[in-house]
C-alpha cells in the first residue's frame, strides 16, 4: 500500500530540501554530515526507485522520461558517493580551521540545496522552471566556492558570478524566444512553455525564431557547460572551492546545464525548416577539446589541470551530441556517464592529496605511489582512466566517439584525435612525476574515505570490460531519442 | 483602432526610454550618479510593465510592476547608496574602455538587434517585436556596462539593468505565464544577496571593492 503512494518524484526533490532546512538549523558536524550522507542516500535510493515503479503521467511542470531518468540516477549516485567523500573532507578542514562550524552549516544547507536545484533542472517539464532550477544550482555554487573567503576563492566566485549571470540572461531571453515562438501554435499562457507540448507542436513553430532562440540558449547554457571561450569562470571554480564542490561541479553541475541544451536539440530538430543545432555544437566542441588540450600542459596547480580537463571532456561530448546519430549519441551518453564518475573519483583522491600536502601545487607533491599507496595508486588509476586508456570505460565511449566520426566526417575525426592525443600527454607527464618521482612534501598518513573512490573507479572499468546488455538496451533507445 | 494606436504609442516611447537610459548609464563617471540613473531605468521599466499590464487586460503583470518599482527603484539604490558611503568609494569609476568606444560598441549593439529581432519576427505581431528588439538592446547595453566598468558596485547595477530589459522581454511576450516573471524578481533577490555577501567579505578582506584589485591573483603563478 504504501509503495503505490510512493511518488519518486516528490522524493527526490522533497528530500533534498527538507534536509537542507534541517542542516541549516542543526549544530555539530558530526551529526550534520551523517544526516547529509543519509539524505544524499534516500535521495539516491527514491531516484533509483523510477526504474521499478511506474511513471507519474507528465504534468505541466513534472516530466519524467528515457532520457532524464538516466541524468537523476547519476546525478544522485554521484551526489551520495561525494557526501561520503565531504564527511572526511570537512573534518579535516574544520581540524585546519579553514572552516568554522557556522560555515560548515552553511555548507551543508548549500550542498542539499543544490543536489535539489539539479533534480528541480532534470524532472522539469516547463522551460522556465528549468531556467529557474539551473539558476538556483549555479547561484549555489557560486556561495560555496567563495567559501573559503581567501583572496583567490573571492575572486573565482565572482568571476563565476558575473559570467554565469551573463548565461542566465542569454539563457532566459532564448527561453522568452522559444515561447515568442510556440505561441500562435500552442496558444498563451501556461502550455507556452510546456516542453511535452512544445515537441508535439515544433514542427509549426517560426523557424527563424527558433533559430534566434537556440543561439541564445545555446551561449546562455554553453557558459555553463564551460565550452571555450565562455570557460573562464570554470578552472578558478575548480581550483579555489571546497574539493567536493569540484566534483559535483564537474561531474554533476555540467550535466544539467549539457541537459537542458539537449532539451532544447531535440526541440529544434522537430522543426524541419530550423538551423541543424548540430554544425554549432560540433565546432564548439572541437575547439574545447583542443583548446583545453593545450591549456593542460602549462597547469601547475592540481586542480586547475582537471578542471581544464573536464573542458576537455565536455567538449567531447558536446561534439558527439553534435554529430548525431544513433552510434554518436550513444557515445556522448556513454561517455558523459563516464566522465562523471571518473572525474568526481579523481577530485576526492586530490582533495586527499591537497590536504595531507597543504598544497595544490604539482610541483610540490612527488612520489605519492610510495607514501601513499592507496591514494596514489587511486590518483594513477583515475588519471589512466580520464586520459582514455584501455580497458577503462573512457577508452570505449572515446573510440565510439571517433570510430563513428571517423566514417562520416574524417576531417573532423583527425582533429579530435589530434586534441586527445595532446591531452593524453600532458596529464601522462603531469602524472608521473606526481605519482612516481621521489617523494616531497609531508608523509602524513591520510584519513582518508577510500569507498567512493574505487566505488567509482570500479564501475568505471567494468563499463570498460562489459557494459550489462540492459543498459545498452536503455542507452540505445535515448540515443534514438536524441535525434 | 485609435487606443490600439495609442497603446501602441505609449508602449514604444516606455521601451525607448529604457534603452536610451541604457545609454545614459554608459557614460556616467561617478557611482552615485550611476545608480540614480539606474533607479530611473527600474521607474520606467516600471511603467512600462503596468502598461503592458493595462493594455493586455493582464492584472498578475502589476505585481511585477510594483517589485520592479518598490525593489529596484527604491531598495536596491538606497541600499548601494549605504553601502557606497559606508565602504568610502564614492570617487570616479575606473572604466577598462573611454567613453568614446563605449559609446560607440553600444550604437552598434542597437543596431545589431534591431536588425535581428525585426528580421527574425516578421510574422509576430508588431508590438511584441518591437518590443523584443528594444528588450534585446537593453539587454545587451546592460552587458556592455558589465564589460567596460571595473568596479564591483557597477557591475551589479550593469547585470540589473540587464535583467531588467530581460523582464520587458517577458511582459512584451503576451500572456507568457508568471512563473517566469516571479522568477525574474526572485533571481534578482537571490542575486542581490549573493551580492552582498560578496561585498562584505570583499570589504573584510580588502577595505576594497574594485574588482581588478582582484585580478592580480591568477593562481598560476609560482
Amino acid at each position: 500500500m504504501n509503495v503505490i503512494s510512493f511518488n519518486p518524484v516528490a522524493a527526490v526533490l522533497l528530500i533534498p530540501i527538507g534536509s537542507a532546512a534541517l542542516l541549516a538549523i542543526l549544530p555539530g558536524y558530526r551529526q550534520t554530515a551523517r544526516l547529509n550522507v543519509v539524505a544524499s542516500l534516500a535521495t539516491f535510493l527514491s531516484a533509483l526507485s523510477l526504474f521499478v515503479i511506474a511513471r507519474p503521467q507528465p504534468t505541466p511542470y513534472v516530466l519524467v522520461d528515457d532520457l532524464n531518468i538516466v541524468f537523476i540516477v547519476l546525478n544522485t549516485f554521484v551526489g551520495f558517493t561525494t557526501s561520503i567523500f565531504s564527511a572526511s573532507y570537512i573534518a579535516h578542514e574544520l581540524e585546519t580551521g579553514r572552516l568554522t562550524p557556522v560555515y560548515l552549516r552553511f555548507y551543508h544547507a548549500m550542498y542539499q540545496t543544490m543536489m535539489f536545484g539539479m533534480n528541480l533542472a532534470f524532472v522539469s517539464n516547463n522551460i522556465g522552471l528549468m531556467w529557474v532550477a539551473v539558476e538556483i544550482a549555479t547561484l549555489t555554487t557560486v556561495l560555496m566556492v567563495g567559501i573559503y573567503r581567501t583572496h583567490a576563492a573571492l575572486e573565482a566566485a565572482w568571476k563565476y558570478f558575473i559570467l554565469g549571470s551573463v548565461g542566465i540572461g542569454f539563457a532566459l531571453f532564448g527561453t522568452i524566444l522559444v515561447y515568442m515562438a510556440a505561441r500562435p501554435v500552442v496558444g498563451e499562457g501556461q502550455d507556452g512553455m510546456v516542453w511535452t507540448l512544445l515537441i508535439e507542436h515544433a514542427a509549426n513553430f517560426d523557424p527563424a525564431l527558433l533559430n534566434v532562440a537556440f543561439v541564445f540558449l545555446f551561449l546562455g547554457y554553453g557558459t555553463k557547460v564551460g565550452l571555450a571561450p565562455l570557460h573562464a569562470w570554470l578552472p578558478d571554480a575548480h581550483a579555489e572551492g571546497p574539493t567536493p564542490i569540484s566534483a559535483v561541479l564537474s561531474g554533476l553541475l555540467l550535466n544539467v546545464a549539457l541537459y537542458a541544451l539537449l532539451r532544447f536539440k531535440i526541440l529544434l530538430a522537430v522543426n524541419p525548416a530550423a538551423i541543424a543545432p548540430g554544425p554549432l555544437m560540433v565546432t564548439m566542441g572541437l575547439v574545447s577539446v583542443v583548446f583545453a588540450a593545450f591549456m593542460l600542459y602549462r597547469r601547475r596547480d592540481i586542480k586547475r589541470m582537471f578542471a581544464y580537463s573536464s573542458i576537455e571532456h565536455m567538449g567531447i561530448i558536446v561534439f558527439a551530441f553534435g554529430m548525431g546519430g544513433p552510434l554518436a549519441n550513444f557515445a556522448g551518453l556513454l561517455h558523459m556517464v563516464m566522465h562523471s564518475l571518473t572525474k568526481s573519483a579523481i577530485f576526492y583522491a586530490v582533495g586527499h592529496i591537497s590536504q595531507i600536502k597543504g598544497t595544490q601545487r604539482i610541483a610540490s607533491i612527488r612520489g605519492l605511489t610510495v607514501t601513499h599507496p592507496a591514494l596514489g595508486w587511486g590518483l594513477v588509476m583515475g588519471v589512466v582512466a580520464i586520459a582514455g586508456l584501455p580497458p577503462l570505460g573512457i577508452f570505449m565511449s572515446e573510440f565510439l566517439v571517433v570510430s563513428s566520426t571517423f566514417a562520416r566526417q574524417p576531417l573532423l575525426a583527425i582533429v579530435l584525435v589530434f586534441g586527445l592525443l595532446l591531452a593524453f600527454g600532458a596529464l601522462m607527464l603531469r602524472l608521473t612525476g606526481v605519482a612516481f618521482g621521489e617523494p616531497r612534501g609531508s608523509t602524513a598518513a591520510a584519513e582518508a574515505s577510500y569507498v567512493p573512490m574505487f566505488a567509482h573507479l570500479s564501475l568505471v572499468l567494468i563499463a570498460g570490460i562489459y557494459l550489462p546488455t540492459p543498459l545498452v538496451v536503455w542507452f540505445q533507445h535515448v540515443a534514438r531519442l536524441l535525434g | 483602432m485609435q487606443m490600439h494606436s495609442l497603446s501602441f504609442d505609449v508602449s514604444h516611447t516606455l521601451a525607448g526610454g529604457l534603452v536610451l537610459i541604457s545609454f545614459m548609464m554608459l557614460y556616467q563617471d561617478r557611482l552615485y550618479s550611476l545608480l540614480n540613473v539606474f533607479a530611473l531605468h527600474a521607474l520606467v521599466l516600471a511603467l512600462s510593465v503596468a502598461w503592458q499590464a493595462f493594455i493586455q487586460d493582464a492584472p498578475h503583470l502589476y505585481v511585477t510592476a510594483v517589485i520592479a518599482l518598490g525593489f529596484k527603484a527604491i531598495v536596491i539604490p538606497v541600499a548601494l547608496h549605504r553601502i557606497i558611503k559606508q565602504l568610502g568609494i564614492h570617487r570616479d569609476i575606473e572604466s577598462a574602455v573611454g567613453i568614446g568606444p563605449t559609446m560607440l560598441a553600444g550604437m552598434g549593439l542597437v543596431a545589431l538587434s534591431m536588425v535581428l529581432m525585426l528580421r527574425v519576427t516578421a510574422e509576430a505581431d508588431p508590438l511584441a517585436r518591437e518590443d523584443l528588439a528594444f528588450a534585446l538592446s537593453v539587454v545587451l547595453l546592460g552587458l556592455l556596462v558589465m564589460v567596460t566598468r571595473r568596479n564591483a558596485v557597477s557591475q551589479v547595477v550593469g547585470f540589473m539593468s540587464l535583467e531588467n530589459g530581460l523582464v520587458l522581454a517577458a511582459t512584451g511576450a503576451k500572456g507568457m505565464p508568471l512563473v517566469v516573471e516571479i522568477s525574474v524578481a526572485f533571481s534578482i533577490l537571490i542575486a542581490f544577496i549573493v551580492i552582498g555577501i560578496f561585498l562584505f567579505r570583499i570589504r573584510e578582506r580588502f577595505d576594497s571593492v574594485d574588482v581588478s584589485a582582484l585580478d592580480d591573483f591568477r593562481g598560476e603563478r609560482e
